[in-house]
């Protein structure tokens, strides 16, 4: 007893302090990974609920672009009724780009672009885009740092200890954005 | 900051009552310090805001400002701060609040009037960055330290001049060598309360330079578009509308540039912000939206090691993205004073109406009638009242 006994105590409490000091952490990612998956999630809802009112805002401007807003709805349904995160990726990419066509074809009907209700709808589409795609840069930021913990030395031995798996980026999948254009000489 | 005051404190004291003073003056100088941090802790942002005459606005009043405010706050992964309009015509913004949580941004409604969405998304993302990066709580802290030091040696030297003449009988019935040996610790404060606060103010300004930097950096990432930012930076300085009015030398760095129009060239240790020419430079001259990216960014143009703490400089692969499509179609040339000075009126709570005519009126608060009178097709309008 005495000096070494002391100090073998001391360094058995460091370490687990050290321990937890790391799960904690990975816990706190975790979360953060969790908390930032939801804030997408808000606001893909939300992009859900804004587009029965800038349909309902347009129609009687653009009559004859029927097909566009049938692309729309149906990708809308598509989307609200994906159930796997693939599925809601590919149809929420989908949903982008029936909207982004609409936003274009838009540019046709100068009275609608004046309209103030419609001018409305649009600031929050707009808006809503740019928060999907910040809270999945948000997301994918988080994902890095928790990957990075999970696979580096020494939390990653605590990471395989305790079950902390490691979580897939979100990508947006256009269909016509992913295909690579073909060059022939 | 914190060794500045509490040697400056122990000086003060020990000139004041002799050398047993010193740790007088220390107590002294730290409950000051301790008095304002209170303050500061308890109502500080709510003391700057309303002393810059800020005013709440809510996403029905503002629906762009509030949703480019929301935006920035979800890639930043924060809570979404209040948002405040100052009626002034002067381009400028800053953040202010202890933690995230607690947060507050402001910008003018000069800035509001002049910039597209893609510019004021880059501001909202400078002041997200200080909010991010804890520089709310610092600054207000540093600010306190400063206004702490610049109070006791404003104290000190107000006593000096008034006591002077109670002290001198003190010293002539001490002996004489004993009276010289004051006479000369006496100067020695003096020199103190005179350099400490322009120390402790270079310090703070050369803290504050590094952290508009950082800001910038942040702003870059949080939008993956630094040109947003650079041409904001661009507009607001070729501005010359009068500086802002409700400003002062403690609450400069907080805003996004600093609101003394003189300062902005000097690009020296006095100016609590680096010059803007050099900022708009860095931000176009980036590669990538990283803070690796800005940091070699920085170090090409200044030629001066990076200030991005070592940390924060890991390899990531963060791509710059094209501007908003909406926003390089609506240039809006014509955003002029008309538009500013409708975004202050409404501020201040002026109802805006359109008559049947296309008249559009703008009525002040105080206007009492439940009618109006077009002036120009004599038709009387009911006046919607809240």
């Amino acid at each position: 007893m005495g000096m070494t006994a002391l100090i073998v105590i001391a360094v058995v409490v460091l370490f687990i302090l050290f321990v937890i000091g790391i799960y904690n952490t990975l816990v706190r990612l975790r979360n953060q990974v969790d908390n930032s998956w939801s804030q997408i999630d808000v606001q893909l809802k939300r992009r859900h609920d804004l587009i029965p009112n800038l349909v309902e805002t347009a129609k009687g401007y653009m009559q004859h672009e029927r097909g566009t807003f049938e692309a729309i709805t149906n990708a809308r349904s598509q989307a609200m009724g994906a159930k796997t995160v693939a599925e809601a990726a590919k149809a929420e990419g989908a949903l982008g780009e029936a909207l982004s066509k609409f936003l274009l074809v838009v540019e046709n009907y100068p009275d609608l672009k004046a309209n103030q209700n419609f001018l409305a709808v649009q600031e929050e589409l707009a808006s809503t885009e740019n928060k999907i795609s910040f809270a999945r840069q948000n997301y994918n930021d988080q994902v890095l740092f928790f990957n990075n913990k999970t696979q580096m030395f020494p939390s990653n031995v605590i990471a395989g200890m305790f079950n902390f798996i490691k979580r897939d980026f979100f990508e947006l999948e256009a269909p016509t954005e992913r295909e690579v254009p073909k060059v022939s000489f | 900051m914190a060794a500045v005051l509490l040697l400056l404190g122990y000086i003060i004291g020990i000139a004041a009552v002799g050398t047993d003073g010193g740790y007088i003056g220390l107590i002294i100088a730290t409950a000051i310090w301790l008095l304002l941090t209170l303050i500061s802790f308890s109502s500080g942002d709510q003391i700057l805001l309303s002393s810059s005459k800020a005013v709440p606005v809510t996403h029905k009043d503002y629906p762009q400002l509030f949703n480019v405010v929301e935006e920035m706050a979800i890639s930043a992964g924060l809570p979404v701060p209040k948002v405040y309009i100052i009626p002034d015509h002067s381009p400028n913004a800053f953040a202010t609040g202890r933690t995230p949580k607690s947060a507050s941004v402001a910008v003018t409604a000069g800035l509001l009037g002049r910039l597209n969405r893609d510019e004021l998304q880059g501001v909202v993302a400078h002041e997200m960055s200080h909010i991010l990066h804890r520089d709310i709580l610092f600054v207000t802290l540093a600010g306190i330290m400063l206004g702490s030091i610049i109070l006791l040696s404003q104290v000190f030297m107000r006593g000096m001049c008034y006591g002077s003449m109670g002290s001198r009988r003190r010293y002539s019935s001490s002996s004489k060598g004993a009276g010289q040996a004051q006479v000369i610790i006496l100067l020695i404060a003096i020199l103190a309360a005179i350099l400490a606060p322009i120390m402790a103010q270079l310090l703070y300004f050369a803290l504050s330079r590094r952290r508009e930097y950082l800001a910038d950096a942040g702003s870059a990432r949080l939008t993956r578009y630094p040109e947003g930012l650079a041409s904001a930076l661009e507009k607001i300085a070729s501005d010359s509308s009068p500086q802002l009015a409700y400003a002062n030398k403690v609450t400069a760095p907080m805003y996004i540039i600093n609101p003394f129009k003189k300062g902005l060239s000097l690009s020296d240790w006095t100016s609590t912000h680096p010059p803007i020419a050099e900022r708009v430079k860095i931000l176009r001259s980036m590669a990538g939206a990283s803070f690796k990216d800005y940091s070699d960014a920085y170090k090409n143009i200044t030629g001066k090691r990076t200030i991005v703490p070592p940390l924060a400089l890991t390899k990531e692969d963060v791509e710059l993205r094209q501007a908003a499509a909406e926003s390089r179609q609506q240039e809006i040339k014509s955003k002029t004073h008309h538009n500013i000075g409708d975004i202050i009126r409404q501020v201040n709570g002026f109802l805006f109406l359109t008559c049947t005519c296309g008249l559009k009126m703008k009525i002040p608060p105080n206007f009492k009638d439940s009618k109006i009178l077009c002036p120009k097709c004599n038709n009387l309008i009911d006046l919607p009242r809240k």
